[in-house]
Protein backbone atom coordinates (compact mmCIF):
# COMPACT_ATOMS: atom_id res chain seq x y z
CA UNK A 1 0.00 0.00 0.00
CA UNK A 2 2.90 2.48 0.72
CA UNK A 3 4.27 1.91 -2.20
CA UNK A 4 0.98 2.28 -4.49
CA UNK A 5 0.83 5.40 -2.54
CA UNK A 6 4.68 6.32 -2.95
CA UNK A 7 4.18 5.31 -6.88
CA UNK A 8 1.36 7.77 -7.13
CA UNK A 9 2.72 10.72 -5.53
CA UNK A 10 6.11 10.54 -7.51
CA UNK A 11 3.55 10.37 -10.67
CA UNK A 12 1.03 13.46 -9.59
CA UNK A 13 1.83 15.90 -12.37
CA UNK A 14 1.43 12.62 -14.66
CA UNK A 15 -2.22 11.75 -13.43
CA UNK A 16 -2.87 15.55 -12.71
CA UNK A 17 -2.36 15.56 -16.80
CA UNK A 18 -3.88 12.42 -17.40
CA UNK A 19 -6.94 13.17 -15.34
CA UNK A 20 -7.34 16.66 -17.06
CA UNK A 21 -6.88 15.77 -20.16
CA UNK A 22 -9.68 12.97 -19.94
CA UNK A 23 -12.06 15.81 -18.68
CA UNK A 24 -11.13 17.75 -21.53
CA UNK A 25 -11.27 14.99 -24.16
CA UNK A 26 -14.66 14.12 -22.85
CA UNK A 27 -16.38 17.35 -23.26
CA UNK A 28 -14.59 17.50 -26.78
CA UNK A 29 -15.82 14.70 -27.93
CA UNK A 30 -19.30 15.38 -26.75
CA UNK A 31 -19.54 18.09 -28.21
CA UNK A 32 -18.12 17.28 -31.60
CA UNK A 33 -20.91 14.53 -31.61
CA UNK A 34 -23.99 16.02 -30.36
CA UNK A 35 -24.77 20.07 -29.19
CA UNK A 36 -22.20 22.20 -27.61
CA UNK A 37 -21.73 22.00 -24.04
CA UNK A 38 -24.74 23.51 -22.60
CA UNK A 39 -23.51 25.14 -19.44
CA UNK A 40 -20.04 26.63 -21.01
CA UNK A 41 -20.90 28.53 -24.48
CA UNK A 42 -20.78 32.29 -25.36
CA UNK A 43 -24.95 33.02 -24.80
CA UNK A 44 -23.94 32.61 -21.03
CA UNK A 45 -24.10 36.26 -18.93
CA UNK A 46 -20.34 36.81 -18.97
CA UNK A 47 -19.82 35.96 -22.25
CA UNK A 48 -22.76 37.71 -23.66
CA UNK A 49 -22.16 41.07 -21.79
CA UNK A 50 -18.28 41.17 -22.83
CA UNK A 51 -18.79 40.41 -26.33
CA UNK A 52 -22.41 42.84 -25.92
CA UNK A 53 -19.87 45.91 -24.77
CA UNK A 54 -17.40 44.97 -27.77
CA UNK A 55 -20.02 45.00 -30.43
CA UNK A 56 -21.67 48.22 -28.92
CA UNK A 57 -18.19 49.80 -29.91
CA UNK A 58 -17.14 48.18 -32.77
CA UNK A 59 -20.60 48.50 -34.57
CA UNK A 60 -20.14 52.20 -34.82
CA UNK A 61 -17.80 52.26 -37.45
CA UNK A 62 -19.90 50.10 -40.12
CA UNK A 63 -22.97 52.13 -39.41
CA UNK A 64 -23.13 53.29 -42.65
CA UNK A 65 -22.39 50.12 -44.88
CA UNK A 66 -25.25 48.66 -42.80
CA UNK A 67 -27.94 51.07 -42.98
CA UNK A 68 -26.75 51.09 -46.85
CA UNK A 69 -27.93 47.27 -46.87
CA UNK A 70 -31.23 48.11 -44.82
CA UNK A 71 -32.51 50.61 -47.31
CA UNK A 72 -31.82 48.43 -50.38
CA UNK A 73 -34.07 45.53 -48.73
CA UNK A 74 -36.70 47.57 -47.60
CA UNK A 75 -36.51 48.94 -51.22
CA UNK A 76 -36.68 45.15 -52.31
CA UNK A 77 -39.56 44.73 -50.10
CA UNK A 78 -41.24 47.59 -51.49
CA UNK A 79 -41.23 46.50 -54.83
CA UNK A 80 -42.60 43.23 -54.07
CA UNK A 81 -45.44 44.99 -51.93
CA UNK A 82 -46.12 47.18 -54.68
CA UNK A 83 -46.64 44.35 -57.01
CA UNK A 84 -48.31 41.76 -55.41
CA UNK A 85 -51.89 41.70 -56.40
CA UNK A 86 -53.88 44.39 -54.87
CA UNK A 87 -57.19 43.08 -54.38
CA UNK A 88 -55.25 40.54 -51.78
CA UNK A 89 -55.68 41.83 -48.62
CA UNK A 90 -53.05 42.11 -46.15
CA UNK A 91 -53.29 39.98 -42.88
CA UNK A 92 -52.94 42.44 -40.42
CA UNK A 93 -54.27 39.63 -38.11
CA UNK A 94 -51.31 38.67 -36.50
CA UNK A 95 -52.43 35.19 -35.28
CA UNK A 96 -53.50 33.88 -38.86
CA UNK A 97 -50.28 34.38 -39.62
CA UNK A 98 -47.56 31.45 -40.22
CA UNK A 99 -44.33 32.75 -39.79
CA UNK A 100 -43.30 35.49 -36.75
CA UNK A 101 -40.15 37.54 -37.59
CA UNK A 102 -37.74 38.55 -34.90
CA UNK A 103 -34.68 40.80 -35.63
CA UNK A 104 -30.86 40.70 -34.00
CA UNK A 105 -27.71 41.69 -33.98
CA UNK A 106 -24.40 39.38 -33.99
CA UNK A 107 -22.19 39.90 -31.37
CA UNK A 108 -20.18 37.17 -31.96
CA UNK A 109 -18.71 36.17 -35.50
CA UNK A 110 -16.30 33.02 -36.45
CA UNK A 111 -15.30 31.50 -39.90
CA UNK A 112 -12.27 30.23 -39.20
CA UNK A 113 -12.48 27.08 -37.49
CA UNK A 114 -14.64 23.98 -38.49
CA UNK A 115 -17.26 24.33 -36.08
CA UNK A 116 -18.15 28.08 -35.93
CA UNK A 117 -20.68 29.52 -33.77
CA UNK A 118 -22.39 32.81 -33.68
CA UNK A 119 -23.84 34.84 -30.70
CA UNK A 120 -26.68 37.03 -30.96
CA UNK A 121 -27.88 39.46 -28.73
CA UNK A 122 -31.51 37.87 -28.23
CA UNK A 123 -32.51 35.61 -26.10
CA UNK A 124 -35.27 33.39 -24.09
CA UNK A 125 -36.49 37.12 -22.89
CA UNK A 126 -37.64 38.22 -26.34
CA UNK A 127 -39.02 34.51 -27.16
CA UNK A 128 -35.95 32.72 -28.46
CA UNK A 129 -35.76 28.84 -28.62
CA UNK A 130 -33.70 26.01 -29.76
CA UNK A 131 -34.18 25.27 -33.21
CA UNK A 132 -35.19 28.22 -34.91
CA UNK A 133 -33.90 29.08 -37.93
CA UNK A 134 -31.21 32.41 -38.73
CA UNK A 135 -30.89 34.58 -41.62
CA UNK A 136 -29.76 37.74 -43.57
CA UNK A 137 -31.46 39.74 -46.05
CA UNK A 138 -29.16 37.23 -48.78
CA UNK A 139 -29.17 34.04 -47.14
CA UNK A 140 -29.04 31.53 -45.02
CA UNK A 141 -27.12 31.90 -41.61
CA UNK A 142 -27.91 28.72 -39.32
CA UNK A 143 -30.11 27.58 -36.06
CA UNK A 144 -30.16 28.88 -32.95
CA UNK A 145 -28.50 25.77 -30.34
CA UNK A 146 -28.56 27.38 -27.08
CA UNK A 147 -30.19 30.34 -25.49
CA UNK A 148 -29.78 32.50 -22.17
CA UNK A 149 -32.47 34.96 -20.80
CA UNK A 150 -30.65 37.95 -22.86
CA UNK A 151 -27.96 35.83 -25.17
CA UNK A 152 -28.49 32.87 -28.06
CA UNK A 153 -25.84 30.82 -29.91
CA UNK A 154 -26.24 29.99 -33.56
CA UNK A 155 -25.06 26.91 -35.08
CA UNK A 156 -23.62 29.00 -38.36
CA UNK A 157 -23.84 26.60 -41.76
CA UNK A 158 -20.36 26.96 -41.35
CA UNK A 159 -19.86 24.02 -39.05
CA UNK A 160 -19.14 20.56 -39.98
CA UNK A 161 -22.14 19.20 -37.98
CA UNK A 162 -24.79 21.56 -39.21
CA UNK A 163 -27.11 20.07 -41.96
CA UNK A 164 -29.70 21.82 -43.56
CA UNK A 165 -32.49 20.90 -46.06
CA UNK A 166 -32.03 22.44 -49.66
CA UNK A 167 -33.19 21.87 -52.84
CA UNK A 168 -32.64 23.82 -56.55
CA UNK A 169 -34.48 26.61 -57.00
CA UNK A 170 -38.08 25.68 -59.12
CA UNK A 171 -37.75 21.62 -58.56
CA UNK A 172 -38.51 19.69 -56.00
CA UNK A 173 -34.99 18.08 -56.11
CA UNK A 174 -33.58 18.21 -52.35
CA UNK A 175 -30.72 17.30 -50.76
CA UNK A 176 -28.41 17.95 -47.29
CA UNK A 177 -26.70 20.64 -46.70
CA UNK A 178 -23.23 20.30 -45.36
CA UNK A 179 -19.77 22.19 -44.63
CA UNK A 180 -15.94 20.76 -45.29
CA UNK A 181 -14.23 23.22 -43.19
CA UNK A 182 -12.20 23.98 -46.12
CA UNK A 183 -13.40 27.83 -47.69
CA UNK A 184 -15.61 29.60 -45.78
CA UNK A 185 -17.52 30.84 -48.87
CA UNK A 186 -18.41 27.46 -49.97
CA UNK A 187 -20.75 24.78 -48.40
CA UNK A 188 -21.66 21.31 -49.94
CA UNK A 189 -24.91 19.74 -51.14
CA UNK A 190 -24.98 16.13 -51.12
CA UNK A 191 -27.85 13.47 -52.16
CA UNK A 192 -28.88 15.12 -55.18
CA UNK A 193 -29.41 12.36 -57.83
CA UNK A 194 -27.76 12.58 -60.70
CA UNK A 195 -30.89 12.53 -63.06
CA UNK A 196 -31.61 15.82 -62.25
CA UNK A 197 -30.12 18.36 -64.90
CA UNK A 198 -27.69 20.90 -62.99
CA UNK A 199 -26.29 24.15 -64.42
CA UNK A 200 -23.58 25.91 -63.08
CA UNK A 201 -25.30 28.88 -61.68
CA UNK A 202 -28.11 27.69 -60.46
CA UNK A 203 -29.86 28.95 -57.45
CA UNK A 204 -30.37 26.90 -54.16
CA UNK A 205 -32.45 27.12 -51.68
CA UNK A 206 -34.20 26.08 -48.51
CA UNK A 207 -36.23 22.95 -49.03
CA UNK A 208 -39.44 22.43 -47.69
CA UNK A 209 -38.55 18.56 -45.56
CA UNK A 210 -37.59 20.91 -42.37
CA UNK A 211 -40.32 22.71 -40.00
CA UNK A 212 -37.07 25.11 -38.82
CA UNK A 213 -36.64 27.23 -41.91
CA UNK A 214 -39.74 27.97 -44.93
CA UNK A 215 -39.48 27.06 -48.05
CA UNK A 216 -37.29 29.37 -50.89
CA UNK A 217 -34.81 30.96 -48.85
CA UNK A 218 -31.47 32.19 -51.09
CA UNK A 219 -28.42 29.70 -50.01
CA UNK A 220 -25.91 30.41 -52.91
CA UNK A 221 -25.53 29.52 -56.46
CA UNK A 222 -23.82 26.10 -57.55
CA UNK A 223 -19.77 26.70 -58.49
CA UNK A 224 -19.03 23.05 -59.30
CA UNK A 225 -20.43 19.86 -59.25
CA UNK A 226 -19.46 16.06 -59.70
CA UNK A 227 -20.57 13.11 -59.06
CA UNK A 228 -19.71 11.28 -56.04
CA UNK A 229 -17.98 7.78 -55.12
CA UNK A 230 -20.91 5.58 -55.54
CA UNK A 231 -21.46 7.30 -58.86
CA UNK A 232 -25.43 7.90 -58.34
CA UNK A 233 -25.74 11.19 -56.50
CA UNK A 234 -24.29 14.78 -56.97
CA UNK A 235 -21.37 16.65 -55.09
CA UNK A 236 -21.65 20.09 -55.16
CA UNK A 237 -20.32 23.00 -54.32
CA UNK A 238 -22.36 26.21 -53.48
CA UNK A 239 -21.11 29.37 -53.40
CA UNK A 240 -23.09 31.23 -50.17
CA UNK A 241 -24.82 34.35 -51.13
CA UNK A 242 -24.04 35.39 -47.53
CA UNK A 243 -20.69 37.18 -47.04
CA UNK A 244 -19.97 35.17 -43.79
CA UNK A 245 -16.86 37.52 -42.66
CA UNK A 246 -19.41 40.34 -42.44
CA UNK A 247 -22.47 40.03 -40.65
CA UNK A 248 -24.22 42.30 -38.50
CA UNK A 249 -28.38 42.14 -38.38
CA UNK A 250 -29.87 39.06 -38.93
CA UNK A 251 -33.54 37.63 -38.72
CA UNK A 252 -34.98 34.90 -36.62
CA UNK A 253 -37.86 32.97 -37.90
CA UNK A 254 -40.61 31.47 -35.13
CA UNK A 255 -42.41 28.67 -37.32
CA UNK A 256 -45.61 29.03 -35.36
CA UNK A 257 -46.63 25.20 -36.74
CA UNK A 258 -44.02 23.77 -35.51
CA UNK A 259 -45.32 22.27 -32.42
CA UNK A 260 -47.88 20.60 -34.20
CA UNK A 261 -45.80 19.23 -37.12
CA UNK A 262 -43.26 17.47 -34.81
CA UNK A 263 -46.35 16.35 -32.29
CA UNK A 264 -47.40 14.51 -35.38
CA UNK A 265 -44.13 13.48 -36.79
CA UNK A 266 -43.59 12.05 -33.02
CA UNK A 267 -46.88 10.43 -33.51
CA UNK A 268 -46.05 8.80 -36.69
CA UNK A 269 -43.10 7.27 -36.09
CA UNK A 270 -44.06 5.94 -32.67
CA UNK A 271 -46.80 3.90 -34.29
CA UNK B 1 4.95 36.15 -3.60
CA UNK B 2 1.95 38.43 -3.61
CA UNK B 3 2.59 40.45 -6.42
CA UNK B 4 3.73 37.72 -8.45
CA UNK B 5 -0.05 36.41 -7.95
CA UNK B 6 -1.44 39.64 -8.66
CA UNK B 7 0.64 40.16 -11.67
CA UNK B 8 0.08 36.39 -13.15
CA UNK B 9 -3.81 36.88 -12.27
CA UNK B 10 -3.71 40.34 -14.31
CA UNK B 11 -2.15 38.62 -16.81
CA UNK B 12 -4.88 35.63 -17.02
CA UNK B 13 -7.60 38.50 -17.84
CA UNK B 14 -5.80 40.36 -19.89
CA UNK B 15 -4.75 37.92 -21.94
CA UNK B 16 -8.02 36.13 -22.05
CA UNK B 17 -10.21 39.62 -23.43
CA UNK B 18 -7.02 39.79 -25.82
CA UNK B 19 -7.29 36.59 -27.44
CA UNK B 20 -11.22 36.23 -27.61
CA UNK B 21 -11.82 40.70 -28.59
CA UNK B 22 -8.94 40.97 -30.49
CA UNK B 23 -7.21 38.24 -31.68
CA UNK B 24 -10.16 35.68 -32.51
CA UNK B 25 -11.98 38.31 -34.79
CA UNK B 26 -8.35 39.39 -36.56
CA UNK B 27 -8.71 36.56 -39.68
CA UNK B 28 -5.81 37.80 -41.02
CA UNK B 29 -5.85 36.50 -44.74
CA UNK B 30 -9.66 35.16 -44.17
CA UNK B 31 -8.15 32.27 -41.42
CA UNK B 32 -5.10 33.10 -39.33
CA UNK B 33 -5.94 33.94 -36.00
CA UNK B 34 -3.24 34.07 -34.00
CA UNK B 35 -2.94 32.63 -30.47
CA UNK B 36 -1.04 34.45 -28.50
CA UNK B 37 -2.32 33.50 -25.05
CA UNK B 38 0.69 31.18 -25.32
CA UNK B 39 2.83 34.00 -24.53
CA UNK B 40 1.44 32.71 -20.88
CA UNK B 41 3.25 29.86 -20.33
CA UNK B 42 6.63 31.89 -21.74
CA UNK B 43 5.79 34.62 -18.68
CA UNK B 44 4.95 32.20 -15.90
CA UNK B 45 7.69 31.98 -13.05
CA UNK B 46 10.16 29.38 -13.90
CA UNK B 47 10.19 27.96 -10.45
CA UNK B 48 6.50 27.15 -9.67
CA UNK B 49 4.53 24.21 -8.45
CA UNK B 50 3.83 21.93 -11.64
CA UNK B 51 0.22 20.95 -10.42
CA UNK B 52 -0.93 24.99 -9.64
CA UNK B 53 1.01 25.32 -13.06
CA UNK B 54 -0.98 22.83 -15.06
CA UNK B 55 -4.40 24.28 -13.17
CA UNK B 56 -3.87 27.44 -14.02
CA UNK B 57 -2.88 26.51 -17.81
CA UNK B 58 -6.03 24.14 -17.77
CA UNK B 59 -8.70 27.60 -16.59
CA UNK B 60 -7.04 29.70 -19.06
CA UNK B 61 -7.42 27.47 -22.10
CA UNK B 62 -10.89 26.86 -20.62
CA UNK B 63 -12.06 30.50 -20.18
CA UNK B 64 -11.05 31.13 -24.28
CA UNK B 65 -12.82 28.18 -24.60
CA UNK B 66 -15.58 29.22 -23.03
CA UNK B 67 -16.00 32.69 -24.89
CA UNK B 68 -15.24 31.26 -28.80
CA UNK B 69 -17.57 27.73 -28.16
CA UNK B 70 -14.84 25.38 -28.91
CA UNK B 71 -15.52 23.65 -25.61
CA UNK B 72 -12.26 21.76 -24.34
CA UNK B 73 -9.72 22.35 -27.26
CA UNK B 74 -8.00 25.53 -26.13
CA UNK B 75 -7.71 23.57 -22.98
CA UNK B 76 -6.10 20.18 -24.41
CA UNK B 77 -3.66 22.51 -25.81
CA UNK B 78 -2.86 24.49 -23.17
CA UNK B 79 -2.80 21.50 -20.58
CA UNK B 80 -0.25 19.51 -22.89
CA UNK B 81 2.11 22.91 -23.13
CA UNK B 82 2.25 23.35 -19.68
CA UNK B 83 2.73 19.75 -19.13
CA UNK B 84 5.67 19.93 -21.64
CA UNK B 85 7.08 22.53 -20.39
CA UNK B 86 9.71 21.55 -17.82
CA UNK B 87 10.66 19.34 -21.07
CA UNK B 88 11.05 21.91 -22.97
CA UNK B 89 12.99 24.19 -21.13
CA UNK B 90 15.94 21.41 -20.14
CA UNK B 91 16.58 21.33 -24.11
CA UNK B 92 16.73 25.32 -24.50
CA UNK B 93 18.15 26.39 -21.26
CA UNK B 94 20.09 22.93 -20.47
CA UNK B 95 21.21 21.58 -17.43
CA UNK B 96 21.55 25.46 -16.22
CA UNK B 97 17.96 25.19 -15.84
CA UNK B 98 18.18 23.10 -12.88
CA UNK B 99 20.46 25.37 -11.21
CA UNK B 100 18.67 27.80 -7.98
CA UNK B 101 19.84 30.82 -9.05
CA UNK B 102 18.64 30.50 -12.60
CA UNK B 103 16.86 33.08 -14.02
CA UNK B 104 15.96 35.01 -18.23
CA UNK B 105 18.60 36.99 -17.24
CA UNK B 106 21.45 34.30 -17.96
CA UNK B 107 20.12 32.95 -21.00
CA UNK B 108 21.23 34.16 -24.74
CA UNK B 109 18.20 35.87 -27.20
CA UNK B 110 18.10 32.28 -29.14
CA UNK B 111 17.76 30.41 -26.31
CA UNK B 112 14.66 32.08 -25.27
CA UNK B 113 13.43 32.19 -28.94
CA UNK B 114 14.03 28.66 -29.13
CA UNK B 115 11.33 28.23 -25.79
CA UNK B 116 8.95 30.40 -27.42
CA UNK B 117 8.83 28.94 -30.53
CA UNK B 118 8.38 25.34 -28.87
CA UNK B 119 5.97 25.95 -26.84
CA UNK B 120 4.09 28.20 -29.58
CA UNK B 121 4.83 25.15 -31.46
CA UNK B 122 3.29 22.08 -29.72
CA UNK B 123 0.58 24.63 -28.91
CA UNK B 124 -0.55 24.78 -32.23
CA UNK B 125 0.10 21.40 -33.25
CA UNK B 126 -2.14 20.27 -30.40
CA UNK B 127 -4.87 22.79 -30.70
CA UNK B 128 -5.34 22.10 -34.49
CA UNK B 129 -5.35 18.04 -34.75
CA UNK B 130 -8.02 18.21 -31.52
CA UNK B 131 -9.66 20.86 -33.22
CA UNK B 132 -9.95 18.59 -36.91
CA UNK B 133 -10.87 15.38 -35.10
CA UNK B 134 -9.46 13.68 -38.21
CA UNK B 135 -6.60 12.85 -40.11
CA UNK B 136 -8.52 13.53 -44.09
CA UNK B 137 -8.26 16.85 -42.98
CA UNK B 138 -4.24 16.30 -42.22
CA UNK B 139 -3.31 18.98 -45.01
CA UNK B 140 -5.70 21.81 -43.38
CA UNK B 141 -4.04 21.23 -40.24
CA UNK B 142 -0.20 21.33 -41.24
CA UNK B 143 -1.15 24.61 -43.58
CA UNK B 144 -2.82 26.22 -40.41
CA UNK B 145 -0.34 24.81 -38.15
CA UNK B 146 2.29 26.86 -39.96
CA UNK B 147 1.16 29.84 -41.29
CA UNK B 148 -0.68 30.84 -37.55
CA UNK B 149 2.28 29.61 -35.94
CA UNK B 150 4.53 32.18 -37.65
CA UNK B 151 2.33 34.66 -37.16
CA UNK B 152 1.62 33.58 -33.57
CA UNK B 153 5.77 33.40 -32.61
CA UNK B 154 5.75 37.17 -34.39
CA UNK B 155 3.40 38.58 -32.48
CA UNK B 156 4.34 36.64 -28.78
CA UNK B 157 7.97 37.91 -29.43
CA UNK B 158 6.88 41.47 -30.23
CA UNK B 159 4.98 41.05 -26.99
CA UNK B 160 7.59 39.77 -24.53
CA UNK B 161 10.23 42.50 -26.04
CA UNK B 162 7.27 45.02 -25.20
CA UNK B 163 6.20 43.80 -22.00
CA UNK B 164 9.45 42.44 -20.56
CA UNK B 165 9.42 39.58 -17.72
CA UNK B 166 12.57 40.84 -16.31
CA UNK B 167 10.95 43.83 -14.74
CA UNK B 168 9.44 41.89 -12.27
Amino acid sequence: MQRIINFILSYRNAFLYAFLMLICLVMTIRSHSYHQSKFFNSSKWVSGTIYGTAANISSYFSLREENQRLVTENEQLRRLLFNTAQNQPILLDSTQLDYEVISANVIKNSFSSPRNYLTIDRGENHGIATDMGVITTNGILGIVEHTSSNYATVLSVLNTKSRINAKIKNTDNFGSLEWDAQDYTTVQLKDIPRLVPLVVGDTIVTGAMSSIFPENIPIGVIKKYDLDTSKSFYHIDVELFNDMSNIKNVYLIINKNKKEILELQAKTEDE
Amino acid sequence: MNSTLLINGLRFVLLVLTQVLIFNTLNFLGFINPLVYVIFFYWYPLKSNRAIFMLTAFLLGFMIDFFSDTLAVHSIASLTVAYARPVIMRFCFGVNYEFQNFSFRNTTKIQRLTFLGLLVLIHQVVYFSIEAMSLSHFLLILKKVFTTGIVTLVICALFSSLFSPQSE
